[in-house]
């Protein structure tokens, strides 16, 4: 689960990751408040959305409008918070139909001397917590990953004490950074690798981390991915989802405890088991068709659920036809066929259906759906069924 | 002779009085493997398929003799069953739940290497040795005792490698299923070295996917260790990049962990990649043939 900008400094506030001081606004007057209550004479409004990028990105109804502006007056800034609430900014990130801005953060401006770029992640390979920081700040870290790999240090840490002092110590030294500016460092690094661990996030990212000219370290924007699994036990955070962000299909899908994840292609696909339901994707590609979705109705999937399933592939428009591929293990084969059963009287099926069932309770589903007098074209194997489906919308 | 488990193996299910370890307590002693008892704090003195349940693993452990267990309990409490286990000196340990925090799973992985115990898992169907035990959810009668070793991340993927092998008379010494989530118990290199070892095994698919770079140090150990033809598919080829796709693990990001690349790396240890999913069985007759 993500969350925007101003709910991470929230939590930064709380866990005492330095930030600026910065306010909440969802409309133009809030803006302007915001902007007098912080004081200055001078300050950076930031659009509301999870996708990165939003300095460069354009909002579609004022595309002079960029996603990150800095405002000098409590008129410049409900002026920009004007632009940005209520319409839909496009980042290299949100695809061309961009994101929904709800709201819009304010905050202070600050005196930067250097920029630098930091992240916690997990490291997969090293089944540990890593922190990743790098000189080059306020860039893409992807083209800094593959260009010049030197210049992003990493420290694993243990999550049981921590990230150490002497970590931070080695960090400082390679970055040249020293006096006060490392004794913040210190707070800073310690307390986001403490954030990330008590929090259960999966990536925890500061871009820019920057140095102030009076050697103070803050994070100016934060990205924070949090572990699903472990939502249950932050019930706080829970609450910070914001729904508007998802894809709907994939949003109904998650609410049916379903795994969807929306393609391009024009086969709808329904598959048990991601592996398998990833495989399904290769095969039909394979043969020369586009997979419209990733779909795992997982094992333990019930009817009402693989109804709703069905129901979801085909709203999607693009949808030609419709390749079930179910291997039975927990998952059984009857299950599915009551599934196409009822969600063919209830939806109705105006586009082929190739079934290809194996496994727990084959030969019954199968007569089920033998029986059930439905225009179902049956597969014997995985390649037979993906020819098939791709031969489908070909015609 | 297969690895990991055999018919000698006596087994526990911790959470066996909830829904699911219930139904498969059932299923593994149908299908002929020694289950002993189980575990569910709170409830010693029930019975569950006529298997005595016991409050602690110490206490399961000293009764019955059990050296293997797998896991049901709800994702909260699975880091605690896995230490248990852990600290019950269980040999193999079969984590089935999904949805374990990952955060967890770095303690656990840490106490575990410190142990003797084998984890396998969290998130995957189990361990099977076709004909003699069968530790988990997959569906028995699709194996075949013979001599394909397989390893997968993905537990619907591994029943149809199951299938296609059991089709063209080849068989299963051992079927391990690894896990999807980011950190689990036991890597490839080390299933990879118990097969080598194994004389029944003659010949190793491996099933990976995209993300991470696990399959790519498999390619690499394989190159140097291992003397027994080598099959493999990678599922994932055509997932867009930073999506996540059902597994925790099958995340790419920034063309690191794609499918051309671990294809490329396999290939480059001798090993036969099947092409499409529906190959691997293919694939691993003829890693046989070739016999390097």
């Amino acid at each position: 689960m993500k969350i925007h900008e101003y709910q991470a400094k929230e939590l930064f506030r709380v866990f005492q990751v330095p930030i600026l001081q910065g306010y909440v606004a969802k409309t133009p007057e809030e803006a302007q408040a915001a902007f007098d209550q912080l004081g200055g004479s001078l300050a950076v409004i930031k659009a509301q959305v999870h996708a990165g990028g939003r300095g460069k990105g354009a909002f579609i109804e004022v595309p002079a409008q960029r996603g990150v502006q800095l405002v000098r007056s409590g008129k410049e800034a409900a002026e920009a918070a004007k632009n940005m609430i209520g319409n839909r900014l496009v980042t290299i990130q949100t695809g061309p139909a961009g994101s929904p801005v709800h709201q819009v953060f304010l905050e202070q401006g600050c005196q930067i001397a250097r920029e630098l770029y930091a992240a916690v992640v997990l490291d997969r390979a090293a089944m540990k917590p890593l922190l990743m920081v790098s000189s080059e700040g306020g860039v893409d870290i992807e083209k800094v990953a593959e260009e010049t790999p030197e210049k992003i240090l990493r420290e694993h840490f243990d999550p049981a004490h921590g990230l150490m002092p002497f970590q931070v110590r080695k960090l400082c030294k390679k970055l040249n950074i020293s006096g006060p500016a490392a004794k913040n460092a210190d707070i800073f690094f310690r307390k986001l690798c403490d954030f990330f661990v008590k929090l259960d996030c999966s990536m925890a990212e500061i871009n820019p981390l920057v140095i102030t000219k009076d050697e103070k370290m803050i994070a100016l924007d934060g990205k924070i991915t949090f572990d699903d699994n472990a939502l249950y036990r932050h019930a706080d955070i829970k609450e910070l989802r914001d729904v508007a962000e998802e894809e709907p299909a994939e949003l109904r899908a998650s609410n049916s405890g379903l795994s969807f994840v929306k393609l391009d292609g024009n086969i709808g696909c329904l598959v048990n088991g991601a592996g398998l339901a990833m495989a399904t994707m290769d095969i039909i590609k394979y043969h020369g068709g586009a997979p419209a979705n990733f779909l795992d109705v997982g094992g333990g999937a019930n009817t009402q659920q693989v109804t709703e399933a069905f129901r979801i592939i085909l709203s999607d428009a693009n949808v030609e036809a419709i390749l079930v591929n179910i291997f039975g293990g927990i998952a059984r084969c009857t299950t599915i066929a009551q599934a196409i059963i009822d969600a063919s009287k209830e939806v109705g099926f105006k586009v082929p259906l190739v079934v290809r069932l194996e496994g727990t309770e084959v030969e019954e589903g199968k007569k089920m759906l033998r029986e059930s007098g439905l225009a179902i074209i049956s597969a014997d194997d995985l390649t037979d069924a993906a020819k098939k489906v791709v031969a489908s919308v070909g015609k | 002779m297969s690895i990991l488990v055999n018919k000698n193996t006596r087994v526990i299910c911790q959470g066996i009085t909830g829904k699911s370890g219930a139904f498969h307590t059932k299923g593994c002693k149908e299908y002929g493997t020694k289950m002993v008892g189980g575990v569910t704090p709170g409830k010693s003195g029930e019975t569950v398929e006529g298997l005595p349940v016991f409050d602690t693993v110490e206490e399961a452990v000293l009764q019955t003799g059990a050296n293997a267990t797998m896991i049901f309990v709800p994702p909260p409490f699975t880091a605690d069953a896995i230490l248990e286990a852990v600290d019950a000196g269980i040999e193999v340990i079969c984590a089935i739940t999904e949805g374990v925090p990952v955060l967890d799973m770095v303690h656990v992985y840490a106490a575990v290497k410190r142990s003797k115990s084998v984890l396998i898992g969290p998130n995957c169907p189990g361990v099977i040795t076709p004909g003699e035990c069968k530790i988990g959810i997959m569906p028995g009668y699709i194996h075949q005792p013979g001599k394909v070793g397989i390893m997968s991340r993905s537990g619907t993927l591994t029943y149809e490698a199951v299938w296609q092998t059991s089709n063209l008379k080849l068989g299963q010494s051992s079927c391990i299923g690894l896990g999807g989530d980011p950190i689990v118990g036991t890597s490839y290199i080390e299933m990879f070295e118990r097969f080598e070892k194994d004389p029944q095994t003659e010949v190793i698919l491996m099933i990976g996917e995209i993300g991470g770079d696990a399959e790519e140090k498999a390619a690499e150990y394989v190159k140097a260790h291992v003397t027994k033809p080598v099959a493999a598919f990678i599922a994932g080829r055509t997932a867009p990049p930073g999506k996540r796709m059902g597994h925790a693990g099958a995340i790419i990001t920034g063309g690191k962990g794609t499918a051309a690349e671990k294809v490329k790396a396999l290939e480059a240890a001798g090993i036969v990649v099947a092409p499409s999913p529906a190959d691997m069985g293919a694939a691993v007759a003829e890693a046989l043939n070739r016999k390097k």
